[in-house]
């Protein structure tokens, strides 16, 4: 039993028989020699042979693999079975590809979100360092996706830590690669010099940053550039290196290209350029530079462990680091108090082999509750299928009994009807991998927004295939397995028997159809009991008062970093161009501010309100307004009155407040007349509010947030305003059309002026991504399990009515009505739909606190969304049943009962 | 799968004993299948009786197992016939299995004693 004679076994059948030919020839001649006639001794040759077609037979098994071969022929029969019944087969392939493709899809996700380590080398040893959580960690300006340290931190850190053998600190930043204008970014990371070689990256080509190039004050140095931007906007030429690359306006000399697989150690994100950090001062301004202020935090920190060193180890040690990285650190502008916290951070570590990412925080648990709703829609459709294998097997019982009968191996017909699973599952299971692929594609679209584009490595991987793998075997057991069994252990005499006869036959068998149905129903509504609990709390987000006319809301953002301004000529630009934007025609109304509702960008300050007993935590949130910003974004003004020209820098300070605010501070008194004064820490301008205007309460970062006590205080009372602004506009007209005549505007204004426009409408989609990915994937699925389960339901009671015709034949000759027979049919129906239901309910109301979390302005036992989801799959499955019961009702008599 | 293997491949022989012959019969000149059964039959005296079918299913084993090899001539008769001829590892396993069959005829007899009248 060899491959080789496998392989050769044509010609070695065709050698046998000329050998047995030789053979008898051989013998004919002797015996023709002994005296015997020609057709006598050929007669006596082939007795003396023997059974000439078992000898055949014998060699021929030598030359066969014989479990591959009888596979093989299972597999072909079960081809050639389900060619006869296209129809069972595209069920039964399109269901198991979605449960599959939705399953792989979900997981791919995760794998790359969650499990895939980092494409570095011996990624297991990289720590990421952190502060240990606290009540009162941190204060100041937190500038990017991880600002976990500030730049005198970073400096302590580096110098006292011993347990890394190599250590780096990064930042990221978007860049600017246009001067005036509307404005194109590249996403940027500022990298101390250790960075590449911790992580040992190799450059493509070129060379990548090392220690030498992060020397503190370092001018305008090398830039090296990741491979995906290489390749678009450089056509991946190696003429690149020592070509200058504009970012932020300052010039850098490209020194090298990073390989294609490595998208830094943020999983979810990549970048364009990288940048030495010890360049930063000299892009952002020393004014504005995170780096020389001790208050800005914009560094995450990773090293490598010294061979031998365990994370346990190298927490311990930086934690007796922490008192000196803390102590010699302390921001200037902190109040004593604060410093006295600050003094006792403590340093902690993490492991950081799968990189570090903020879309895991965000992602991971809804990743995984949508993997569990994969998966139940993936049972629901092995239920079905199993449901339908069964009806199948039951007409095959003659068939099967025959065979059992005439001597068939039950665990040869196992296995040919098992290769009628294997066979639908490597269907759906191919066509489910394209599946997954679209469903991934379409997710990580749906995720990426312009302000945060999303990259994630979704090759395959060992650990995608086993997952796939192992769902297909588990599917193929799970539906084929039962039925197989059932269908060979029938007895041979009692199936031919009852073929055919019998009125009520095969109560046990029909009842695992039944428990199946009743599994399906539950399972389907505990996921469309879920998908209506996220469509309900998307409807919420959607539909709430944030206290703010959404439509029509059009925002500019304006930079002028780059012009180095000083702050008068600031305020001045910042006029001119209000005025031209109100002038331009299409705006309706027009108004700045510092920071745009919704973006979840955000600015507190401490607080005191003389007259008032202090409070431990009097933080509301701050925002800085032009005048007319109430009527712009459409937060209607309760009490006093607006901003307006007279509020100037020489004037009183003023601030307008919200409900909240009077609310939390004031105990609901009127807070018109008031003074707010700020806590400041030493050195810092005092500033002393007079509240002249109260405003009805509007989400501030976020829709899911409560209203937050706000204070509002005037743009044109600013003596050092920012280097940039929002221009926030309402127009008719919509942003198209607005775009060309808004550029010259701010042309007008200022001609070297950087702009960006965005709509309100679209921004506040984006903060609901997770809502909406929620909602959309989960509906989808609950559609398709309820579908699926109906499909369940109406198979089961055809088939049940198939079964009964001789039954209902004898009860309509005897009398009984059309009415009669659709009642009996549907009883038997609604039996099974109320135990589904009930299951059902007790299982959602138990898997929904999973939800928690994830839903807005509703509770996961909301008893409403539970009675919609009963009404809807109710509603659908009886419908369902009222098919094949009004079949069962036109039975004529006669017909039925002559069948028999 | 075992619905099939009914006979046991020497026939009524013991197993392993067809093999040790057609070795023993090829090992002084190549011989094809019809004169290989008739020698086994000949030479021992038309006690062993070979089912001449059997043969070749035996034939195409000990050539997989690499201890005969065959080729394609021209008989006696003047007919096509495929002649086989023991190879090295043949001719090895034969004295193997030679002196084992020495050895278990031996061990039988002493068991078995004088024989009794």
């Amino acid at each position: 039993m060899s491959w080789r004679r496998f392989w050769q076994r044509k010609r070695r059948d065709d050698d046998l028989a000329r050998e047995i030919e030789s053979y008898l020839a051989h013998e004919a001649d002797l015996l023709v020699s002994r005296g015997l006639h020609d057709d006598e001794a050929a007669w006596a040759a082939h007795r003396k042979l023997g059974n000439r077609t078992m000898v055949k037979e014998k060699v021929w098994e030598m030359n066969s693999l014989q479990l591959l071969e009888s596979i093989w022929q299972d597999l072909r029969y079960a081809a050639r079975l389900l060619r006869t019944n296209p129809g069972f087969f595209a069920v039964a392939t399109i269901s198991l590809a979605l449960g599959i493709g939705a399953n792989t899809a979900i997981f791919q996700l995760l794998d790359a979100v969650r499990l895939r380590m980092l494409p570095v080398e011996n990624p297991q040893q990289l720590v990421e360092l952190k502060i240990a959580p606290n009540d009162h960690c941190c204060n100041g300006n937190f500038v990017d996706r991880r600002p976990n340290f500030t730049s005198a931190q970073w400096e302590q850190i580096r110098s006292r830590q011993q347990a890394f053998s190599s250590i780096f600190a990064w930042g990221d930043e978007q860049f600017k690669l246009t001067q005036s204008g509307p404005a194109r970014f590249a996403e940027g990371l500022w990298v101390t010099g250790d960075y590449f070689k911790t992580l040992g990256v190799k450059p493509l080509i070129g060379r990548l940053i090392d220690s030498s190039d992060d020397v503190p004050g370092c001018g305008s140095s090398g830039a090296v550039i990741g491979y995906s931007f290489w390749q678009q906007h450089y056509g991946g030429d190696s003429g690149v290196l020592g070509k200058t690359i504009l970012l932020d306006g300052h010039p850098f000399n490209i020194t090298g290209v990073t390989p294609p697989n490595f998208f830094g150690v943020e999983v979810g994100r990549s970048f364009d350029v990288v940048l030495p950090a010890c360049a930063e001062p000299l892009v952002a301004g020393k004014e504005a530079s995170n780096s020389l202020h001790r208050h800005y935090w914009w560094l995450a920190i990773i090293g490598r462990l010294k061979p031998g060193w365990t994370l346990s180890r190298a927490i311990a040690q930086v934690q007796t680091i922490s008192p000196g990285v803390f102590e010699n650190t302390v921001p200037e502008a902190y109040r004593p108090e604060q410093a006295k916290y600050y003094a006792k951070y403590r340093l902690t570590a993490l492991s950081a082999g799968s990189g570090v990412s903020s879309l895991r925080n965000n992602y991971e648990q809804p990743l995984l509750l949508l993997l569990g709703i994969a998966g139940l829609v993936l049972l629901i459709a092995c239920a079905n299928l199993a449901n339908l294998t069964l009806a199948r097997a039951s007409v095959r019982e003659r068939e099967m009994a025959v065979r059992l009968a005439i001597g068939a191996g039950r665990n040869r017909l196992m296995r040919q009807l098992l290769s009628e699973s294997l066979l639908l599952t490597v269907c759906g299971t191919a066509l489910g991998i394209l599946i997954a692929n679209a469903i991934c594609r379409y997710m990580v679209k749906f995720l990426t927004t312009q302000r945060n584009p999303i990259y994630l490595a979704l090759s395959p991987d060992w650990r995608l295939l086993g997952f796939t793998a192992a769902v297909a075997v588990l599917t193929c057991v799970l539906f084929g397995l039962t039925p197989a069994i059932r269908a060979t252990r029938t007895a041979p005499a009692g199936a031919m028997k009852a073929a055919g006869r019998g009125l009520t036959a095969d109560r046990e068998r029909f009842s695992l159809r039944r428990a199946l149905v009743v599994a399906q129903v539950a399972m389907s509504l505990v996921l469309l009991a879920g998908a209506l609990l996220f469509v309900r709390s998307l409807h919420n987000l959607l539909t709430l008062h944030a206290g703010l006319q959404q439509n029509g809301l059009l925002i500019m953002g304006v930079d002028l970093s780059e012009l180095h301004y000083p702050p008068e000529r600031r305020a001045v630009v910042y006029r001119d161009l209000l005025d031209q934007v109100r002038a331009t025609p299409g705006v309706d109304l027009a108004a700045t501010a510092n920071i745009v509702p919704i973006s979840g960008s955000g600015w507190n300050e401490m607080i005191q309100i003389p007259g008032v007993k202090s409070q431990r935590d009097m933080i509301p949130w701050f925002n800085r307004v032009s005048t007319e910003y109430f009527r712009t974004v459409g937060t209607s003004l309760l009490a006093g009155r607006d901003f307006d020209r007279h509020d100037t820098v020489s004037s009183p300070e003023v601030a307008i407040v919200n409900q909240e605010f009077s609310r939390k501070f004031l105990d609901g008194a009127n807070p018109i007349g008031r003074q707010i004064l700020l806590v400041v820490g030493p050195g810092e301008p005092q500033h002393q509010y007079q509240i002249v205007g109260l405003v009805k309460d509007s989400k501030y970062q976020d829709l899911h947030e409560d209203f937050k006590p706000l204070v509002y205080v005037a743009q044109s009372q600013d003596k050092d305003p920012y280097q940039g602004i929002n221009v926030l506009m309402r127009s008719a007209v919509g942003a198209g059309p607005l775009t060309a005549a808004l550029t010259r505007a701010a042309a007008k204004a200022d001609p070297g002026l950087s702009i960006a426009f965005q709509s309100f409408g679209a921004q506040v989609r984006d903060s609901l991504l997770r809502d909406r990915l929620m909602a959309t994937l989960s509906a989808f699925f609950g559609f398709l399990a309820a579908s699926l389960a109906t499909v369940g339901l109406y198979g089961v009671i055809s088939y049940m009515v198939a079964r009964r015709r001789g039954e209902i034949g004898i009860r309509m000759a005897l009398g009984a009505t059309r009415g009669g027979v659709m009642r009996l049919i549907l009883k038997e129906a609604a039996a099974l739909l109320i135990g589904g239901l009930v299951l059902g309910t007790v299982l959602a109301i138990a898997a929904s606190r999973a939800a928690t979390t994830l839903l807005y302005g509703l509770k996961p036992t909301d008893p409403s969304t539970m009675v919609m989801a009963v009404g809807l799959l109710a509603f659908v499955a009886m419908f369902a049943s009222v098919l094949p019961a009004h079949r069962a009702s036109r039975t004529e008599p006669m017909a039925a009962l002559r069948e028999e | 799968m075992g619905r099939r293997k009914t006979s046991s491949d020497g026939g009524e022989m013991l197993q392993g004993t067809l093999d040790m012959l057609i070795l023993r019969t090829v090992l002084l000149a190549p011989a094809h299948g019809h004169t290989i059964a008739h020698a086994i039959e000949q030479t021992s005296e038309d006690v062993l009786q070979v089912e001449h079918g059997s043969l070749y299913p035996a034939l195409h084993r000990l050539e997989d197992r690499g201890l005969i090899a065959s080729f394609w001539g021209t008989s006696e008769n003047n007919r096509k016939a495929k002649y086989y001829r023991i190879t090295t590892a043949g001719k090895k396993h034969l004295a193997n299995e030679r002196s084992r069959w020495d050895e278990l005829v031996l061990a039988v007899a002493r068991v078995l004693g004088p024989a009794m009248e």
